[in-house]
Protein backbone atom coordinates (compact mmCIF):
# COMPACT_ATOMS: atom_id res chain seq x y z
CA UNK A 1 0.00 0.00 0.00
CA UNK A 2 1.39 3.34 -0.91
CA UNK A 3 -0.02 6.62 0.22
CA UNK A 4 1.74 9.78 -0.90
CA UNK A 5 1.10 13.47 -0.40
CA UNK A 6 0.75 15.71 -3.45
CA UNK A 7 0.05 19.21 -2.21
CA UNK A 8 -2.95 18.77 0.06
CA UNK A 9 -4.17 15.68 -1.82
CA UNK A 10 -3.69 12.19 -0.42
CA UNK A 11 -2.94 9.83 -3.30
CA UNK A 12 -3.29 6.09 -2.95
CA UNK A 13 -1.73 3.41 -5.16
CA UNK A 14 -2.09 -0.33 -4.76
CA UNK A 15 1.69 -0.82 -4.90
CA UNK A 16 4.52 1.48 -3.92
CA UNK A 17 7.46 2.23 -6.26
CA UNK A 18 9.57 -0.71 -5.06
CA UNK A 19 6.76 -3.21 -5.47
CA UNK A 20 6.11 -1.89 -8.99
CA UNK A 21 9.76 -2.51 -9.96
CA UNK A 22 9.67 -6.04 -8.52
CA UNK A 23 6.51 -6.83 -10.42
CA UNK A 24 7.96 -5.48 -13.68
CA UNK A 25 11.18 -7.50 -13.24
CA UNK A 26 9.12 -10.60 -12.56
CA UNK A 27 7.18 -10.24 -15.83
CA UNK A 28 10.42 -9.62 -17.74
CA UNK A 29 12.10 -12.76 -16.35
CA UNK A 30 9.00 -14.80 -17.11
CA UNK A 31 8.95 -13.63 -20.72
CA UNK A 32 12.67 -14.39 -21.22
CA UNK A 33 12.26 -17.91 -19.83
CA UNK A 34 9.24 -18.53 -22.04
CA UNK A 35 11.02 -17.41 -25.20
CA UNK A 36 14.11 -19.46 -24.36
CA UNK A 37 12.09 -22.62 -23.68
CA UNK A 38 10.07 -22.16 -26.83
CA UNK A 39 13.30 -22.10 -28.83
CA UNK A 40 14.61 -25.25 -27.13
CA UNK A 41 11.42 -27.17 -27.83
CA UNK A 42 11.17 -25.80 -31.33
CA UNK A 43 14.68 -27.05 -32.20
CA UNK A 44 13.72 -30.61 -31.20
CA UNK A 45 10.38 -30.66 -32.96
CA UNK A 46 9.93 -31.84 -36.51
CA UNK A 47 7.65 -29.02 -37.56
CA UNK A 48 6.98 -30.75 -40.79
CA UNK A 49 4.96 -33.38 -38.92
CA UNK A 50 3.11 -30.81 -36.87
CA UNK A 51 2.04 -28.75 -39.90
CA UNK A 52 0.95 -32.05 -41.35
CA UNK A 53 -1.33 -32.83 -38.36
CA UNK A 54 -4.68 -31.62 -39.78
CA UNK A 55 -4.15 -33.76 -42.88
CA UNK A 56 -3.28 -36.73 -40.66
CA UNK A 57 -6.39 -36.23 -38.54
CA UNK A 58 -8.50 -36.01 -41.65
CA UNK A 59 -6.87 -39.11 -43.04
CA UNK A 60 -7.42 -41.03 -39.79
CA UNK A 61 -11.04 -39.96 -39.61
CA UNK A 62 -11.48 -41.01 -43.22
CA UNK A 63 -10.12 -44.47 -42.45
CA UNK A 64 -12.19 -44.76 -39.26
CA UNK A 65 -15.48 -44.00 -40.98
CA UNK A 66 -17.51 -46.01 -41.32
CA UNK A 67 -16.69 -48.37 -38.42
CA UNK A 68 -16.59 -52.04 -39.24
CA UNK A 69 -19.96 -52.87 -37.69
CA UNK A 70 -19.50 -56.56 -38.47
CA UNK A 71 -16.61 -56.67 -36.06
CA UNK A 72 -19.03 -56.11 -33.21
CA UNK A 73 -19.75 -59.83 -32.63
CA UNK A 74 -16.03 -60.24 -31.93
CA UNK A 75 -15.91 -57.49 -29.29
CA UNK A 76 -19.05 -58.00 -27.21
CA UNK A 77 -17.35 -60.83 -25.30
CA UNK A 78 -14.24 -58.77 -24.30
CA UNK A 79 -16.56 -55.87 -23.53
CA UNK A 80 -18.51 -58.09 -21.16
CA UNK A 81 -15.18 -59.21 -19.68
CA UNK A 82 -14.28 -55.58 -19.12
CA UNK A 83 -17.47 -54.92 -17.16
CA UNK A 84 -16.88 -58.08 -15.14
CA UNK A 85 -13.31 -57.08 -14.32
CA UNK A 86 -14.59 -53.74 -13.05
CA UNK A 87 -17.47 -55.22 -11.05
CA UNK A 88 -15.60 -58.13 -9.46
CA UNK A 89 -12.56 -55.91 -8.84
CA UNK A 90 -14.75 -53.37 -7.06
CA UNK A 91 -16.37 -56.09 -4.94
CA UNK A 92 -12.95 -57.45 -3.99
CA UNK A 93 -11.84 -53.93 -3.09
CA UNK A 94 -14.92 -53.33 -0.92
CA UNK A 95 -14.35 -56.54 1.03
CA UNK A 96 -10.76 -55.54 1.80
CA UNK A 97 -11.37 -51.80 2.20
CA UNK A 98 -14.19 -51.80 4.76
CA UNK A 99 -12.19 -53.30 7.65
CA UNK A 100 -9.17 -51.15 6.71
CA UNK A 101 -11.37 -48.04 6.82
CA UNK A 102 -12.60 -48.84 10.33
CA UNK A 103 -9.02 -49.45 11.46
CA UNK A 104 -7.82 -46.23 9.84
CA UNK A 105 -10.57 -43.95 11.18
CA UNK A 106 -9.31 -42.15 14.27
CA UNK A 107 -12.59 -42.65 16.12
CA UNK A 108 -13.01 -46.38 15.50
CA UNK A 109 -9.43 -47.66 15.34
CA UNK A 110 -8.54 -50.32 17.90
CA UNK A 111 -5.14 -48.71 18.48
CA UNK A 112 -3.87 -45.36 17.25
CA UNK A 113 -0.23 -46.21 17.77
CA UNK A 114 0.10 -49.77 16.51
CA UNK A 115 -2.63 -50.70 14.02
CA UNK A 116 -3.67 -47.40 12.49
CA UNK A 117 -0.29 -46.63 10.82
CA UNK A 118 -0.43 -49.96 8.98
CA UNK A 119 -3.91 -49.25 7.71
CA UNK A 120 -2.80 -45.83 6.49
CA UNK A 121 0.26 -47.37 4.85
CA UNK A 122 -1.92 -49.92 3.06
CA UNK A 123 -4.13 -47.12 1.79
CA UNK A 124 -1.24 -45.01 0.54
CA UNK A 125 0.54 -47.86 -1.19
CA UNK A 126 -2.63 -49.03 -2.91
CA UNK A 127 -3.41 -45.53 -4.10
CA UNK A 128 0.05 -44.61 -5.28
CA UNK A 129 0.36 -47.47 -7.76
CA UNK A 130 -1.70 -47.11 -10.92
CA UNK A 131 -3.87 -50.05 -11.90
CA UNK A 132 -1.94 -50.58 -15.12
CA UNK A 133 1.25 -51.05 -13.07
CA UNK A 134 -0.58 -53.42 -10.73
CA UNK A 135 -1.71 -55.28 -13.86
CA UNK A 136 1.86 -55.52 -15.23
CA UNK A 137 3.00 -57.02 -11.92
CA UNK A 138 0.05 -59.38 -11.69
CA UNK A 139 0.34 -60.61 -15.26
CA UNK A 140 3.89 -61.62 -14.33
CA UNK A 141 2.69 -63.29 -11.13
CA UNK A 142 -0.60 -65.02 -12.02
CA UNK A 143 -0.26 -65.02 -15.80
CA UNK A 144 -2.26 -63.04 -18.38
CA UNK A 145 -6.05 -62.99 -18.34
CA UNK A 146 -9.12 -61.78 -16.51
CA UNK A 147 -7.95 -62.88 -13.09
CA UNK A 148 -4.92 -60.59 -13.17
CA UNK A 149 -7.20 -57.74 -14.26
CA UNK A 150 -9.67 -58.31 -11.44
CA UNK A 151 -6.95 -58.31 -8.81
CA UNK A 152 -5.24 -55.27 -10.33
CA UNK A 153 -8.47 -53.29 -10.27
CA UNK A 154 -9.21 -54.56 -6.76
CA UNK A 155 -5.83 -53.62 -5.32
CA UNK A 156 -5.91 -50.18 -6.87
CA UNK A 157 -9.42 -49.51 -5.54
CA UNK A 158 -8.79 -50.61 -1.95
CA UNK A 159 -6.97 -47.40 -1.12
CA UNK A 160 -9.52 -45.18 -2.82
CA UNK A 161 -12.52 -46.75 -1.10
CA UNK A 162 -10.83 -47.09 2.28
CA UNK A 163 -9.63 -43.49 2.26
CA UNK A 164 -12.98 -41.94 1.41
CA UNK A 165 -14.80 -44.30 3.76
CA UNK A 166 -12.56 -43.61 6.73
CA UNK A 167 -13.01 -39.89 6.18
CA UNK A 168 -16.75 -40.46 6.24
CA UNK A 169 -16.42 -42.45 9.47
CA UNK A 170 -14.45 -39.65 11.07
CA UNK A 171 -17.15 -37.16 10.16
CA UNK A 172 -20.06 -38.97 11.82
CA UNK A 173 -22.15 -37.35 14.53
CA UNK A 174 -20.66 -38.62 17.82
CA UNK A 175 -23.88 -37.89 19.74
CA UNK A 176 -25.74 -40.68 18.00
CA UNK A 177 -22.95 -43.05 18.94
CA UNK A 178 -23.02 -41.82 22.52
CA UNK A 179 -26.77 -42.40 22.72
CA UNK A 180 -26.36 -46.01 21.61
CA UNK A 181 -23.52 -46.53 24.12
CA UNK A 182 -25.75 -45.19 26.88
CA UNK A 183 -28.25 -48.03 26.34
CA UNK A 184 -25.63 -50.58 27.41
CA UNK A 185 -24.98 -51.78 23.84
CA UNK A 186 -21.79 -53.77 23.15
CA UNK A 187 -19.02 -52.67 20.77
CA UNK A 188 -20.42 -54.41 17.71
CA UNK A 189 -23.91 -53.14 18.43
CA UNK A 190 -22.61 -49.59 18.73
CA UNK A 191 -20.94 -50.12 15.36
CA UNK A 192 -24.05 -51.45 13.60
CA UNK A 193 -26.55 -49.07 15.19
CA UNK A 194 -24.57 -45.92 15.88
CA UNK A 195 -22.05 -45.78 13.03
CA UNK A 196 -23.16 -47.91 10.06
CA UNK A 197 -26.48 -46.09 9.41
CA UNK A 198 -24.57 -42.81 9.35
CA UNK A 199 -21.99 -43.89 6.77
CA UNK A 200 -24.26 -46.00 4.56
CA UNK A 201 -25.04 -43.24 2.03
CA UNK A 202 -21.36 -42.33 1.74
CA UNK A 203 -20.44 -46.00 1.38
CA UNK A 204 -22.92 -46.57 -1.44
CA UNK A 205 -21.84 -43.40 -3.21
CA UNK A 206 -18.13 -44.23 -2.94
CA UNK A 207 -18.56 -47.83 -4.13
CA UNK A 208 -20.63 -46.95 -7.16
CA UNK A 209 -18.33 -44.06 -8.05
CA UNK A 210 -15.31 -46.37 -7.89
CA UNK A 211 -17.10 -48.97 -10.01
CA UNK A 212 -17.75 -46.27 -12.56
CA UNK A 213 -14.04 -45.32 -12.58
CA UNK A 214 -13.05 -48.99 -12.75
CA UNK A 215 -15.05 -49.57 -15.93
CA UNK A 216 -12.93 -46.88 -17.59
CA UNK A 217 -9.67 -48.19 -16.11
CA UNK A 218 -10.36 -51.80 -17.08
CA UNK A 219 -10.69 -50.81 -20.75
CA UNK A 220 -6.93 -50.24 -20.89
CA UNK A 221 -5.82 -53.26 -18.83
CA UNK A 222 -5.88 -55.40 -21.97
CA UNK A 223 -2.91 -53.40 -23.28
CA UNK A 224 -0.69 -55.27 -20.83
CA UNK A 225 -2.48 -58.57 -21.22
CA UNK A 226 -4.81 -58.44 -18.24
CA UNK A 227 -7.97 -59.20 -20.22
CA UNK A 228 -10.83 -57.08 -21.50
CA UNK A 229 -11.43 -54.84 -24.48
CA UNK A 230 -7.96 -53.25 -24.34
CA UNK A 231 -6.46 -56.35 -25.94
CA UNK A 232 -8.64 -55.96 -29.07
CA UNK A 233 -7.99 -52.24 -29.11
CA UNK A 234 -4.25 -52.78 -29.05
CA UNK A 235 -4.40 -55.45 -31.73
CA UNK A 236 -6.50 -53.25 -34.01
CA UNK A 237 -4.14 -50.29 -33.63
CA UNK A 238 -1.14 -52.55 -34.35
CA UNK A 239 -2.66 -53.84 -37.59
CA UNK A 240 -3.75 -50.26 -38.50
CA UNK A 241 -7.36 -51.40 -38.72
CA UNK A 242 -8.75 -47.95 -37.96
CA UNK A 243 -12.34 -48.80 -38.72
CA UNK A 244 -12.15 -51.48 -36.02
CA UNK A 245 -10.54 -49.01 -33.61
CA UNK A 246 -13.41 -46.58 -34.10
CA UNK A 247 -15.95 -49.33 -33.43
CA UNK A 248 -14.16 -50.24 -30.19
CA UNK A 249 -14.05 -46.60 -29.12
CA UNK A 250 -17.78 -46.25 -29.75
CA UNK A 251 -18.41 -49.41 -27.73
CA UNK A 252 -16.31 -48.07 -24.83
CA UNK A 253 -18.11 -44.73 -24.85
CA UNK A 254 -21.50 -46.44 -24.76
CA UNK A 255 -20.41 -48.64 -21.87
CA UNK A 256 -19.09 -45.68 -19.89
CA UNK A 257 -22.27 -43.69 -20.43
CA UNK A 258 -24.25 -46.71 -19.29
CA UNK A 259 -22.15 -47.06 -16.12
CA UNK A 260 -22.47 -43.35 -15.32
CA UNK A 261 -26.22 -43.64 -15.72
CA UNK A 262 -26.34 -46.60 -13.31
CA UNK A 263 -24.15 -44.92 -10.72
CA UNK A 264 -26.25 -41.73 -10.84
CA UNK A 265 -29.40 -43.83 -10.33
CA UNK A 266 -27.94 -45.73 -7.38
CA UNK A 267 -26.71 -42.55 -5.68
CA UNK A 268 -30.13 -40.96 -6.04
CA UNK A 269 -31.86 -44.04 -4.68
CA UNK A 270 -29.73 -44.30 -1.56
CA UNK A 271 -29.15 -40.74 -0.40
CA UNK B 1 -30.73 -44.95 44.81
CA UNK B 2 -27.95 -42.75 43.39
CA UNK B 3 -25.19 -41.40 45.59
CA UNK B 4 -22.14 -39.43 44.51
CA UNK B 5 -19.24 -39.13 46.93
CA UNK B 6 -16.54 -36.55 46.32
CA UNK B 7 -16.97 -36.93 42.57
CA UNK B 8 -14.11 -35.26 40.74
CA UNK B 9 -13.47 -34.82 37.05
CA UNK B 10 -10.44 -33.33 35.39
CA UNK B 11 -10.21 -33.53 31.60
CA UNK B 12 -7.02 -34.41 29.76
CA UNK B 13 -6.74 -30.74 28.82
CA UNK B 14 -6.28 -29.95 32.52
CA UNK B 15 -9.67 -28.31 32.85
CA UNK B 16 -11.41 -29.24 36.10
CA UNK B 17 -15.13 -29.78 35.43
CA UNK B 18 -16.15 -31.09 38.86
CA UNK B 19 -14.17 -30.30 41.99
CA UNK B 20 -15.81 -32.49 44.61
CA UNK B 21 -19.49 -33.22 44.35
CA UNK B 22 -21.54 -35.02 47.01
CA UNK B 23 -25.09 -35.72 46.04
CA UNK B 24 -27.81 -38.20 46.81
CA UNK B 25 -30.95 -38.74 44.75
CA UNK B 26 -33.63 -40.98 46.27
CA UNK B 27 -36.00 -43.19 44.33
CA UNK B 28 -38.91 -41.35 42.72
CA UNK B 29 -37.37 -37.89 42.96
CA UNK B 30 -37.24 -35.52 40.02
CA UNK B 31 -34.20 -33.34 40.52
CA UNK B 32 -33.25 -30.40 38.33
CA UNK B 33 -29.58 -29.55 37.96
CA UNK B 34 -29.17 -25.90 37.04
CA UNK B 35 -26.14 -23.73 36.47
CA UNK B 36 -24.38 -21.60 33.86
CA UNK B 37 -22.74 -23.10 30.78
CA UNK B 38 -19.48 -24.78 31.73
CA UNK B 39 -20.58 -25.41 35.33
CA UNK B 40 -20.16 -29.17 34.84
CA UNK B 41 -23.80 -30.24 34.56
CA UNK B 42 -23.26 -32.35 31.46
CA UNK B 43 -20.06 -33.81 32.85
CA UNK B 44 -21.84 -34.78 36.06
CA UNK B 45 -24.56 -36.83 34.44
CA UNK B 46 -22.12 -38.36 31.94
CA UNK B 47 -19.94 -39.49 34.82
CA UNK B 48 -22.88 -41.38 36.30
CA UNK B 49 -23.11 -43.79 33.35
CA UNK B 50 -19.40 -43.38 32.63
CA UNK B 51 -19.77 -41.99 29.13
CA UNK B 52 -17.16 -39.71 30.66
CA UNK B 53 -14.82 -41.56 33.02
CA UNK B 54 -14.66 -39.80 36.41
CA UNK B 55 -11.17 -39.04 37.69
CA UNK B 56 -11.91 -39.32 41.39
CA UNK B 57 -14.60 -40.08 43.96
CA UNK B 58 -17.27 -42.71 43.91
CA UNK B 59 -20.68 -43.26 42.41
CA UNK B 60 -23.05 -45.67 44.09
CA UNK B 61 -26.04 -46.84 42.13
CA UNK B 62 -28.30 -49.69 43.11
CA UNK B 63 -25.80 -50.44 45.96
CA UNK B 64 -22.92 -50.98 43.50
CA UNK B 65 -19.90 -48.73 42.95
CA UNK B 66 -20.18 -47.70 39.30
CA UNK B 67 -16.61 -46.38 39.20
CA UNK B 68 -15.21 -49.86 39.94
CA UNK B 69 -17.22 -51.88 37.43
CA UNK B 70 -15.46 -53.88 34.72
CA UNK B 71 -16.53 -53.22 31.14
CA UNK B 72 -19.03 -56.10 30.99
CA UNK B 73 -20.70 -55.14 34.25
CA UNK B 74 -20.72 -51.50 33.20
CA UNK B 75 -22.78 -52.38 30.12
CA UNK B 76 -25.25 -54.21 32.36
CA UNK B 77 -25.38 -51.23 34.69
CA UNK B 78 -26.05 -48.81 31.83
CA UNK B 79 -29.22 -50.74 30.99
CA UNK B 80 -30.61 -49.51 34.30
CA UNK B 81 -29.90 -45.87 33.47
CA UNK B 82 -31.99 -44.34 30.72
CA UNK B 83 -30.50 -41.27 29.07
CA UNK B 84 -32.29 -38.49 27.22
CA UNK B 85 -30.20 -36.08 25.18
CA UNK B 86 -29.99 -32.50 24.10
CA UNK B 87 -30.92 -32.37 20.42
CA UNK B 88 -32.30 -35.87 20.82
CA UNK B 89 -29.36 -37.91 19.46
CA UNK B 90 -31.62 -40.28 17.55
CA UNK B 91 -30.00 -42.39 14.85
CA UNK B 92 -31.26 -40.20 12.03
CA UNK B 93 -31.42 -42.78 9.28
CA UNK B 94 -33.21 -45.46 11.29
CA UNK B 95 -36.98 -45.67 11.70
CA UNK B 96 -38.87 -44.59 14.82
CA UNK B 97 -39.38 -48.25 15.75
CA UNK B 98 -35.70 -49.09 15.31
CA UNK B 99 -34.74 -46.10 17.43
CA UNK B 100 -37.10 -47.14 20.21
CA UNK B 101 -35.96 -50.75 20.04
CA UNK B 102 -32.32 -49.66 20.21
CA UNK B 103 -33.06 -49.04 23.90
CA UNK B 104 -33.11 -52.84 24.25
CA UNK B 105 -29.61 -53.34 22.80
CA UNK B 106 -28.20 -54.07 26.22
CA UNK B 107 -30.62 -56.98 26.61
CA UNK B 108 -30.51 -58.70 23.20
CA UNK B 109 -27.54 -60.41 21.56
CA UNK B 110 -25.65 -59.00 18.59
CA UNK B 111 -27.19 -61.12 15.85
CA UNK B 112 -30.75 -60.61 17.07
CA UNK B 113 -30.21 -56.86 17.07
CA UNK B 114 -28.38 -56.93 13.74
CA UNK B 115 -31.22 -58.86 12.07
CA UNK B 116 -33.83 -56.77 13.93
CA UNK B 117 -35.28 -59.96 15.46
CA UNK B 118 -36.29 -58.51 18.82
CA UNK B 119 -38.34 -60.63 21.24
CA UNK B 120 -42.10 -60.08 20.90
CA UNK B 121 -42.25 -58.74 24.46
CA UNK B 122 -39.88 -55.90 23.46
CA UNK B 123 -42.00 -55.10 20.43
CA UNK B 124 -45.16 -55.07 22.59
CA UNK B 125 -43.38 -52.71 24.95
CA UNK B 126 -42.33 -50.47 22.09
CA UNK B 127 -45.90 -50.23 20.77
CA UNK B 128 -47.19 -49.49 24.28
CA UNK B 129 -44.66 -46.70 24.76
CA UNK B 130 -45.26 -45.23 21.30
CA UNK B 131 -48.96 -45.10 22.10
CA UNK B 132 -48.23 -43.46 25.43
CA UNK B 133 -46.14 -40.72 23.82
CA UNK B 134 -48.64 -40.32 21.00
CA UNK B 135 -46.50 -41.51 18.09
CA UNK B 136 -48.04 -44.91 17.37
CA UNK B 137 -49.00 -43.71 13.88
CA UNK B 138 -45.36 -42.96 13.00
CA UNK B 139 -43.76 -46.33 13.64
CA UNK B 140 -42.15 -46.62 10.21
CA UNK B 141 -41.18 -42.97 9.72
CA UNK B 142 -37.47 -42.26 9.58
CA UNK B 143 -36.25 -40.28 12.57
CA UNK B 144 -35.05 -37.38 10.41
CA UNK B 145 -38.59 -36.84 9.14
CA UNK B 146 -39.93 -35.95 12.60
CA UNK B 147 -40.29 -32.54 14.22
CA UNK B 148 -38.19 -31.59 17.25
CA UNK B 149 -40.89 -32.41 19.78
CA UNK B 150 -41.62 -35.75 18.14
CA UNK B 151 -37.93 -36.65 18.08
CA UNK B 152 -37.55 -35.95 21.76
CA UNK B 153 -40.58 -38.15 22.43
CA UNK B 154 -38.86 -40.96 20.58
CA UNK B 155 -35.76 -40.25 22.69
CA UNK B 156 -37.87 -40.59 25.82
CA UNK B 157 -39.35 -43.87 24.60
CA UNK B 158 -35.85 -45.19 23.83
CA UNK B 159 -34.75 -44.41 27.38
CA UNK B 160 -37.84 -45.90 29.00
CA UNK B 161 -37.88 -49.17 27.05
CA UNK B 162 -34.61 -49.95 28.84
CA UNK B 163 -36.77 -50.40 31.94
CA UNK B 164 -34.44 -48.08 33.87
CA UNK B 165 -34.41 -47.15 37.53
CA UNK B 166 -32.78 -43.81 36.87
CA UNK B 167 -33.27 -41.24 34.14
CA UNK B 168 -30.34 -39.03 33.17
CA UNK B 169 -31.69 -36.12 31.17
CA UNK B 170 -29.33 -33.67 29.46
CA UNK B 171 -30.94 -30.36 28.42
CA UNK B 172 -34.07 -32.00 27.00
CA UNK B 173 -35.63 -28.73 25.85
CA UNK B 174 -32.60 -26.87 24.54
CA UNK B 175 -33.74 -26.90 20.92
CA UNK B 176 -37.52 -26.80 21.41
CA UNK B 177 -40.05 -23.97 21.40
CA UNK B 178 -41.53 -22.88 24.78
CA UNK B 179 -44.76 -24.82 24.47
CA UNK B 180 -43.15 -28.04 23.27
CA UNK B 181 -40.55 -27.63 26.03
CA UNK B 182 -43.28 -27.68 28.66
CA UNK B 183 -44.98 -30.67 27.05
CA UNK B 184 -41.72 -32.60 26.97
CA UNK B 185 -40.86 -31.72 30.59
CA UNK B 186 -44.38 -32.70 31.66
CA UNK B 187 -44.10 -36.01 29.83
CA UNK B 188 -40.73 -36.83 31.38
CA UNK B 189 -41.97 -35.99 34.89
CA UNK B 190 -45.22 -37.92 34.47
CA UNK B 191 -43.43 -41.00 33.23
CA UNK B 192 -40.87 -40.74 36.02
CA UNK B 193 -43.67 -40.58 38.60
CA UNK B 194 -45.61 -43.44 37.01
CA UNK B 195 -42.58 -45.70 37.23
CA UNK B 196 -41.20 -44.23 40.42
CA UNK B 197 -37.86 -43.40 38.80
CA UNK B 198 -35.12 -41.21 40.13
CA UNK B 199 -34.53 -38.47 37.60
CA UNK B 200 -31.68 -35.99 37.15
CA UNK B 201 -32.51 -33.26 34.65
CA UNK B 202 -29.86 -30.81 33.42
CA UNK B 203 -31.66 -27.68 32.47
CA UNK B 204 -30.69 -24.06 31.96
CA UNK B 205 -34.25 -22.79 31.85
CA UNK B 206 -34.88 -21.79 35.48
CA UNK B 207 -38.66 -21.24 35.18
CA UNK B 208 -39.05 -24.75 33.73
CA UNK B 209 -36.98 -26.18 36.56
CA UNK B 210 -39.18 -24.35 39.07
CA UNK B 211 -42.30 -25.63 37.40
CA UNK B 212 -41.47 -29.33 37.20
CA UNK B 213 -38.78 -30.36 39.66
CA UNK B 214 -39.24 -31.39 43.28
CA UNK B 215 -35.72 -30.43 44.08
CA UNK B 216 -33.22 -28.07 42.53
CA UNK B 217 -29.46 -28.35 42.73
CA UNK B 218 -27.36 -25.42 41.57
CA UNK B 219 -23.90 -26.04 40.18
CA UNK B 220 -21.25 -23.38 39.74
CA UNK B 221 -17.71 -24.06 38.55
CA UNK B 222 -18.01 -27.73 39.41
CA UNK B 223 -19.35 -27.19 42.91
CA UNK B 224 -22.82 -27.46 44.41
CA UNK B 225 -23.85 -24.00 45.63
CA UNK B 226 -27.56 -24.65 46.18
CA UNK B 227 -29.54 -27.74 47.12
CA UNK B 228 -33.17 -27.26 48.07
CA UNK B 229 -36.74 -26.74 46.96
CA UNK B 230 -37.71 -24.86 43.80
CA UNK B 231 -39.46 -22.29 46.03
CA UNK B 232 -36.15 -21.52 47.73
CA UNK B 233 -34.65 -20.24 44.46
CA UNK B 234 -34.67 -16.53 45.33
CA UNK B 235 -32.63 -13.72 43.79
CA UNK B 236 -29.68 -14.23 46.12
CA UNK B 237 -29.48 -17.90 45.24
CA UNK B 238 -29.70 -17.20 41.51
CA UNK B 239 -26.94 -14.61 41.88
CA UNK B 240 -24.89 -17.15 43.78
CA UNK B 241 -25.32 -19.67 40.93
CA UNK B 242 -25.17 -17.49 37.84
CA UNK B 243 -23.47 -14.31 39.00
CA UNK B 244 -24.76 -10.71 39.27
CA UNK B 245 -27.88 -9.91 37.25
CA UNK B 246 -31.19 -8.11 37.82
CA UNK B 247 -33.55 -11.09 38.16
CA UNK B 248 -36.66 -8.89 38.24
CA UNK B 249 -36.11 -7.18 34.95
CA UNK B 250 -39.54 -6.67 33.36
CA UNK B 251 -41.00 -5.01 30.31
CA UNK B 252 -40.78 -1.45 31.65
CA UNK B 253 -37.35 -1.92 33.06
CA UNK B 254 -36.18 -3.30 29.70
CA UNK B 255 -37.64 -0.34 27.86
CA UNK B 256 -36.00 2.09 30.25
CA UNK B 257 -32.71 0.26 29.93
CA UNK B 258 -32.90 0.48 26.15
CA UNK B 259 -33.52 4.23 26.20
CA UNK B 260 -30.74 4.76 28.63
CA UNK B 261 -28.22 2.89 26.54
CA UNK B 262 -29.25 4.65 23.30
CA UNK B 263 -28.83 8.03 25.04
CA UNK B 264 -25.40 6.99 26.12
CA UNK B 265 -24.48 6.06 22.59
CA UNK B 266 -25.56 9.41 21.17
CA UNK B 267 -23.60 11.36 23.71
CA UNK B 268 -20.43 9.42 23.13
CA UNK B 269 -20.84 9.42 19.36
CA UNK B 270 -20.97 13.21 18.90
CA UNK B 271 -17.54 14.25 20.16
CA UNK B 272 -15.99 11.32 18.32
CA UNK B 273 -17.46 12.52 15.04
CA UNK B 274 -16.12 16.03 15.51
CA UNK B 275 -12.58 14.94 16.10
CA UNK B 276 -12.28 13.16 12.73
Amino acid sequence: MAVSQQGNLKVWHRFDRKQQWISWAGWLTGTIIFVYCFQLISEKTFWMFVWDAPTQVGDLAYRMIPPTWGYFDKIWKPLWDTINIATLGTLLAIIIAVPIAFIAAANTTPSTKFVRPFALLAIVSSRSINSIIWALLLVAIVGPGLFAGIIAIGLRSVGFIAKLLYEAIEEIDPKQVEAIQATGAGRLQVLTYGIVPQILPAFAGISVYRWDINIRESTVLGLVGAGGIGLQLNASIMELAWSKVSLILIAIIITVIFSEWISAKVRHAII
Amino acid sequence: MLRLEALHKRYATGEVALTSVDLEVPKGQVMALIGPSGAGKSTLIRCVNRLVPPSGGRIFFDSQDVTRLGSRKLLKMRRKMGMIFQEFALVERLSVMENVLSGRLGYVGFWRSFLRKYPQSDIDDAFRLLKRIGLDHMVDKRADELSGGQRQRVGIARALIQDPQLLLVDEPTASLDPKTSRQIMRLICELAHERNLACVINIHDVPLARMFAQRVVGLRLGEIVYDGTPEGLNDDVLTEIYGEEDWHINKYARKAARQESSCEKEETAKPAAMSV
